[in-house]
């Protein structure tokens, strides 16, 4: 294959990506997105394959690579459940930095890649090379530790060192320093050692981001890390002088910081103070007012028996689920007392909040998982004009999302945050394992409120016994 | 011991209501007391004497031996003569009782040494909302009202296109929207009529847009929200602009249903006799302040009357005229009273006047007449959660506080420091940048916004989805892998040193690994997820 046929094929390529994500703007189209995006791919690596860059000798090579790579993703894709979808990306966000990583150290040491080029292109190119270590070993490790917190094995507690913005800031320095020691090597030799120090560091950096990274803010961490796996791949495009590669690497870095724009934007947060890595100032300020005032009033406790009572007599419901849904594996359970309120003629919707759940459109995959049908699972902004005419509006297992105090409290840590008004229903059931509060330390007037109820339990246990008694009567 | 509570046949003329049902009576079991009912207490409200004992309730012959056998009576009218000379010394009344109305009845029960509880005289707060028998029987009272007027009014209420011509729908007025004049919204709505409402409370706008009516409000600025949810007196000027909104209404709609109250006073005059003229012929009026007086000059309490055309209905006793419902809802709002009164399950009554909501209700203890209460402490209906807490209307976040968050633009510095940055930047990659990798820029430029512009179109329902493909798609980095393996030998110009071709393979075998774990595993997630979104 020429390389202009090569070329042809890329841009084909770069045409599938690009349609691949606009499929995916409706759940209709998004089946054939992703086909899309698979036939892109293939594309792309068939074309490279046969493509100039590649002899004959090495293909051997690929494929057995390809071979047992791809057998072990398809096994993970095909085993892993659905509330375990937010580790699973963030493993591949760590494979995606590793492989920017391994491709940029084996780039730097190739004397041909730099072959034929002028002074200043030298220049850049070993600059291309410095970046792209340096953002894959950052996604590397911050994706790792994310994995690592999503799946438990270690707390969700967000771990604040001493003095840490001048260690970050310290950290980008010693970055600097050692970038221009590599870029002054006079041989790949001598600049092993400061790329070598850079990575380390940058592991370093990408553990500190993250470790200071509270559980609920998850899905922040999850889409920024999508936003750096993709500029990884653009760098690495650069580095390779490869414009297939800085396109698809363009288009996945800013769906990711799109996505964490948003996730941002519904929690009241800076999206640039997050880009950066570390909840600077908000962190401290949950702390300070955590213990503010109190709300006073009455928790009115029902039983799952009364909870079916007052689904039975509403007209239509409102189903708000939240991560102690994920948590409890609940969703089954909730589509099948949704199924049983739908027979009896009955309107009910779910509605979603942008930040429900560890990772963005978390709580929609986990619902379509349980077979609810998608055109009843709203957004928080199609949805929240309509809690007034709702009977019943049922939390399961979220708390902070559905905090009145972040609309009518000035002062509270989350004031400001746009919330699902459930307290707008006729009747609220908020179904919790205990009255703690939410991720933010916010104590939640909702529960105080006389139109709300709580039913305290596990939520899987609890919603198994609603839907016994609303079948039993 | 365990008091006894009995429910005597309602003596009032056309009352069909009774005080409790069989249901309640089941729960006041539990709550320790006996109950006895008069025979033939519910037949009016079509339940049968069988009903009440199957509940666990003792059916007594007639209405003396149950006024001396109970302790506490539970009544809906205000007792008669009669029943006051019924009632034992020392007993328990709890009933409707209209103490403003019934300076005299109020002195007799006092006379008995009789501790009575006025369920007219529940405080409007929010916490005794549940007893709250005003605000029942008003629902109630809405509904019967349309029913009544659609029962008198020769007009479908829903527009239709039908064979035989168009019908247009009716148009209905609600003045007044407290619990009464929302529920004939409500009904008037269902039923398919054009619904407007009036209201001198600014707050219960919102309301009535809620239940689908337009809100007329009186060009005039006036706060009109007195105490305990109620409305109050309004200024001349105010009752000016009024009369001709009310009077522009009545040319226009086919139905006006009233529920104008000021407490303790006699029902505001709002429709006057011209108004009632200029109506359409077959228009008809209900008022349901009728037993205050009327909100309409030519009411007649009690009575349907037709004047210049018109069909004026002045029933006091809507509630009565759904008497199933109306003794369900009173009773259950008797029951949770008598849950205040009994905290301890004990099956007595505790009249405890530091308790607010029995403080108020209360309108004769022991023989002393306790009414009027003091004021409640506030006058918010719905939003407090705790009467002694001032509730402040919610004040809207201070932005300024919290400078960060979405949707307000930047100012013009900071915009104009942020160009001013990407100009630098440019500048810079101009000046020294070479020519190859200015082409590789504008294509990483123009890639970020076609992303931007093709991400913002996905659905958040899918950003799960879309994180794992573009997750998938990132792997695209095994070109650079691929590249690397094993290049032709037809570069080498004048490399500084050899090729350390072995180690180069094995950190692209390795690299080629694990993107294909994420190109296969990320497709096959994706696909996985999206099978499952189904409508």
């Amino acid at each position: 294959m020429s390389g202009s046929l090569t070329s042809v094929a890329y841009i084909a390529a770069i045409v599938l990506f690009i349609l691949s994500l606009g499929g995916l703007s409706t759940p209709e189209t998004s089946r054939r997105g992703n086909l899309y995006g698979m036939i892109g791919m293939a594309v792309a690596v068939l074309a490279t394959i046969l493509g100039p860059h590649v002899s004959a000798g090495g293909i051997a090579w690929i494929a057995a690579a390809l071979v047992v790579g791809g057998a072990l993703g398809l096994y993970l894709a095909k085993t892993v459940q659905m509330t375990q979808m937010p580790e699973l990306v963030a493993f591949m966000h760590s494979l995606v930095g590793l492989v920017a990583v391994v491709v940029g150290y084996a780039s730097d040491i190739d004397p041909t890649a730099a072959a034929g080029m002028s002074a200043a292109e030298v220049g850049i190119h070993h600059v291309e090379v410095y970046v792209g270590v340096l953002i894959g070993a950052v996604t590397l490790s911050g994706s790792v530790i994310a994995f690592c917190k999503l799946s438990g094995r270690i707390g969700g507690k967000p771990l604040l060192l001493p003095a840490r913005h001048w260690l970050n800031l310290g950290l980008l320095l010693a970055v600097i320093v050692l970038g221009a020691l590599f870029l002054g090597a006079p041989s790949i030799d001598r600049g092993m050692t400061p790329l070598l120090a850079m990575t380390l560091l940058a592991v370093l950096f990408g553990v500190h981001m993250v470790m200071a990274i509270g559980g609920a803010d998850m899905p922040v961490v999850v889409s920024m890390l999508n936003s750096y796996s993709g500029w990884a791949a653009a760098a690495t495009g650069f580095m390779l002088s490869n414009d297939l590669l800085i396109v698809t690497g363009a288009l996945v870095g800013s769906s990711g910081a799109i996505l964490s724009y948003i996730m941002c934007r519904a929690m009241n947060r800076n999206f640039f103070s997050v880009i950066a890595g570390g909840f600077g100032g908000g962190d401290a300020a949950v702390k300070r007012t955590g213990t503010a005032e109190q709300p006073a009033g009455e928790v009115l406790a029902v039983s799952a028996q009364e909870t079916a009572e007052l689904l039975k007599e509403a007209g239509s419901v409102i189903i708000v689920p939240g991560y102690g849904m994920a948590v409890a594996q609940a969703q089954h359970t909730v589509f099948e007392i949704t199924q049983y309120l739908r027979e009896q003629g009955k309107t009910v919707r779910f509605a979603i909040h942008p930040v429900a759940g560890r990772m963005p459109g978390h709580m929609n995959v986990l619902l379509a998982e349980a077979k609810v049908p998608y055109d009843i699972v709203l957004e928080m902004d199609e949805i929240n004009a309509d809690f007034p005419d709702t009977a019943v509006a049922m939390v399961i297992g979220a708390n902070d999302i559905v905090n009145p105090s972040a609309q009518d409290d000035p002062s509270s840590p989350i004031a400001g945050m746009p919330v699902l008004e459930v307290w707008k229903a006729q009747t609220s059931i908020v179904m919790k394992r205990s009255m703690a509060s939410g991720y933010a330390g916010v104590d939640n007037p909702l529960f105080y409120k006389d139109n709300n109820r709580m039913l305290f339990g596990d939520a899987k246990k609890t919603l198994e016994a609603v839907l016994a008694a609303l079948k039993s009567g | 011991m365990p008091q006894s509570i009995g429910i005597p046949t309602e003596t009032f003329p056309g009352e069909k209501r009774v005080a409790t049902v069989p249901d309640v009576v089941q729960k006041l079991l539990k709550l320790g007391f006996s109950v006895n009912v008069q025979a033939g207490a519910g037949a009016a409200a079509s339940i049968a004497d069988e009903a009440y004992r199957a509940a666990g309730a003792t059916i007594v012959p007639d209405a003396p031996s149950l006024w001396s056998g109970s302790d506490i009576v539970f009544k809906v009218r205000a007792p008669s003569i009669e029943e006051v000379s019924l009632l034992q010394e020392g007993k328990t009344l709890v009933s409707f009782i209209w103490p403003a109305q019934h300076p005299d009845l109020l002195q007799a029960l006092a006379a008995k040494k009789a501790t009575v509880l006025a369920m007219d005289s529940v405080p409007r707060i929010s916490r005794a909302q549940k007893l709250d028998a005003l605000s029942s029987m008003a629902n109630i009272g809405g509904y019967r009202a349309v029913i009544e007027a659609a029962h008198e009014f020769g007009r479908f209420f829903t527009g239709q296109i039908t064979a035989a011509g168009k019908v247009p729908p009716a148009k209905v007025f609600v003045i007044g929207a407290g619990v009464a004049g929302l529920a004939a919204i409500g009904a008037a709505r269902g039923l398919g009529a054009i619904v407007r409402a009036n209201d001198t409370r600014a707050e219960v706008a919102d309301q009535i847009r809620s239940l689908g009516a337009e809100f007329v409000p009186v060009d005039y600025v006036e706060e009109g929200s007195g105490g305990g949810g109620y409305a109050k007196v309004m200024s001349e000027g105010f009752l000016k602009a009024q009369r001709e909104l009310f009077a522009r209404q009545a040319r226009e709609v086919d139905i006006i249903i009233t529920t104008a109250l000021i407490p303790g006073r006699p029902a505001p005059k709002l429709i006057t006799a011209e108004m009632v003229e200029s109506m359409k012929p077959g228009s008809v009026i209900v008022d349901m302040a009728a037993e205050q007086g009327g909100n309409c000059a030519l009411t007649e309490p009690g009575q349907v009357v037709v004047k210049h055309g018109v069909v004026i209905i002045g029933y006091t006793d809507l509630p009565s005229r759904l008497p199933t419902q109306a003794s369900n809802l009173y009773s259950t709002n008797l029951y949770r009273l008598s849950e205040e009164l009994c905290k301890g399950k004990d099956g007595r009554f505790n009249v405890n006047m530091d308790d607010d909501v029995i403080r108020g209700t209360t309108v004769v203890r022991e023989g002393v007449v306790t009414w009027p209460p003091p004021t409640p402490k506030t006058s918010a209906a719905r939003a407090g959660t705790v009467p002694a807490k001032t509730v402040a209307t919610a004040s809207v976040p201070d932005k300024q506080g919290h400078g960060h968050g979405g949707g307000e633009p930047r100012s013009a510095t900071a915009t104009a420091a942020i160009f001013a940055a990407a100009a630098l930047l440019f500048a810079l990659i101009g000046l020294y940048a070479p020519a190859a990798f200015l082409g590789h820029f504008t294509v990483f430029v123009l890639a970020c916004f076609v992303g931007y512009m093709v991400v913002w179109n996905v659905t958040p329902a899918l950003h799960t989805p879309l994180m794992s493909v573009t997750n998938a798609i990132s792997s695209i980095i095994v070109i650079g892998a691929l590249v690397q393996i094993a290049p032709p030998a037809v570069a080498p110009v004048v490399a500084e040193a050899p090729r350390p071709d072995d180690i180069i393979r094995w950190l692209a075998v390795v690299g080629i690994s694990l993107t294909a774990v994420n190109m296969v595993g990320g497709f096959a997630v994706t696909r996985r997820m999206l099978s499952m979104f189904r409508k």
